[in-house]
């Protein structure tokens, strides 16, 4: 998913680039876009990611923020932004504060971040919206910040592989002819087995993601991103993460 | 790994917080390989110094003050805490 976003951003390809990570989790996308020579820096609300990501000695410089309090980058400083899977948590209102509510959350989100790109550029984000309400909140929230783009959805027919992204511009979205157009999503072959024909480059990106096994929807990252986001919004009785945490628990009868 | 030149990408988001609000000052840097001034002649020498207070050195525990609003972001294992408390927020 992170190749195709950094295809969906469609930076000039002999030049530096210098990219926002939103979301960067335990690094995974950020280790592709050090394999890539992206210089980035990346920022997630979760601290014990954020460990894992300096364990994994990645090469950007990682930030603890909350990003629907908004970014604290100065203007331009980005020539584009990536966030894989994160768009929706921006959905859930975390206390009853007016600040903490989806629309106020999705607006300091997206005016901040327009300011901190570049003009123009852009931001791509896979996310798993629930609902086309959903996607109208985020993408409506965009637009009023400024953002011209749209949505793109991969494999729009394959429920395995479909995949939603939300690609967004700054001024005219770089890209060179200079005006807004939103890209296509790709279109896959259902083989019989329901599995999508995957290009090469996806299938690649798999194997580094996963280590070439593939690894569990609710692996240890995934629990750990999710307990430390219940501790967050101050939800009680989360347990303490241990080196059991995410184990395979063998069935006992 | 607060390196200098991403620090230089910071500023204050607090509420309101919109002038005078960045270069963020770090507390305790202690660092004073780099003249105070502009030297009349950049030679080597400086750039490498220049280069090791750029790109060198990572501050690794400490914080950083807004200049205007004095808020302070701690900074843990290198990494810079931005979370702004509920009445901060813009
Ligand atoms: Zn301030």
């Amino acid at each position: 998913m992170t190749y195709r976003a950094l295809e969906l951003l469609n930076l000039p390809p002999d030049e530096l680039s210098f990219l926002l990570d939103i979301g960067c989790g335990s690094g995974l996308s950020g280790e592709i876009l050090d394999e890539e020579g992206y210089i980035w820096a990346g920022v997630d609300i979760a601290p014990s990611m954020l460990e894992v990501a300096l364990e994994r000695e990645v090469e950007g410089d990682l930030f603890l923020q909350d990003i629907g309090q908004g970014f604290g980058f100065r203007p331009g400083s980005f020539d584009g932004a990536i966030s894989i899977s994160v768009l929706q948590w921006l959905l859930n209102a975390e206390t009853s504060h007016p600040t903490s509510s989806p629309p106020h959350r999705l607006s300091r989100f997206f005016t901040t971040l327009h300011s901190a790109l570049r003009n123009p550029s852009r931001a791509v984000f896979q996310f798993y919206p629930s609902s086309d309400d959903q996607i109208q909140l985020i993408t409506s929230a965009a637009q009023k910040a400024g953002f011209g783009g749209g949505v793109v959805v991969d494999y729009p027919n394959s429920n395995k592989a479909r995949k939603v992204f939300l690609v967004l511009f700054v001024g005219g979205g770089g890209g060179g002819a200079g005006h807004q157009q939103v890209p296509e999503g790709l279109q896959g072959e259902e083989r019989e087995d329901g599995k999508v024909m995957f290009e090469r480059r996806r299938e690649r990106e798999a194997k580094r993601e996963k280590g070439g096994k593939r690894k569990g929807v609710k692996d240890k990252d995934w629990i750990l991103k999710k307990k430390e986001l219940y501790r967050q919004r101050g939800k009680e009785g989360v347990p303490r993460d241990s080196k059991f945490t995410g184990r395979k628990r063998r069935a006992v009868f | 790994m607060v390196r200098l030149i991403t620090h230089n990408l910071l500023a204050c988001h607090v509420k309101n917080c919109t002038s005078n609000n960045f270069p963020l000052a770090f507390k305790d840097l202690g660092d004073t390989s780099l003249p105070a001034e502009q030297p009349d002649m950049i030679d080597d020498e400086f750039l490498q110094k220049l280069h090791h207070v750029l790109l060198e050195i990572h501050v690794e525990e400490g914080s950083m003050v807004c200049p205007n609003c004095n808020h302070v972001y701690p900074i843990s294992n290198g990494i810079p805490n931005m979370l702004l408390a509920e009445h901060e927020i813009g």
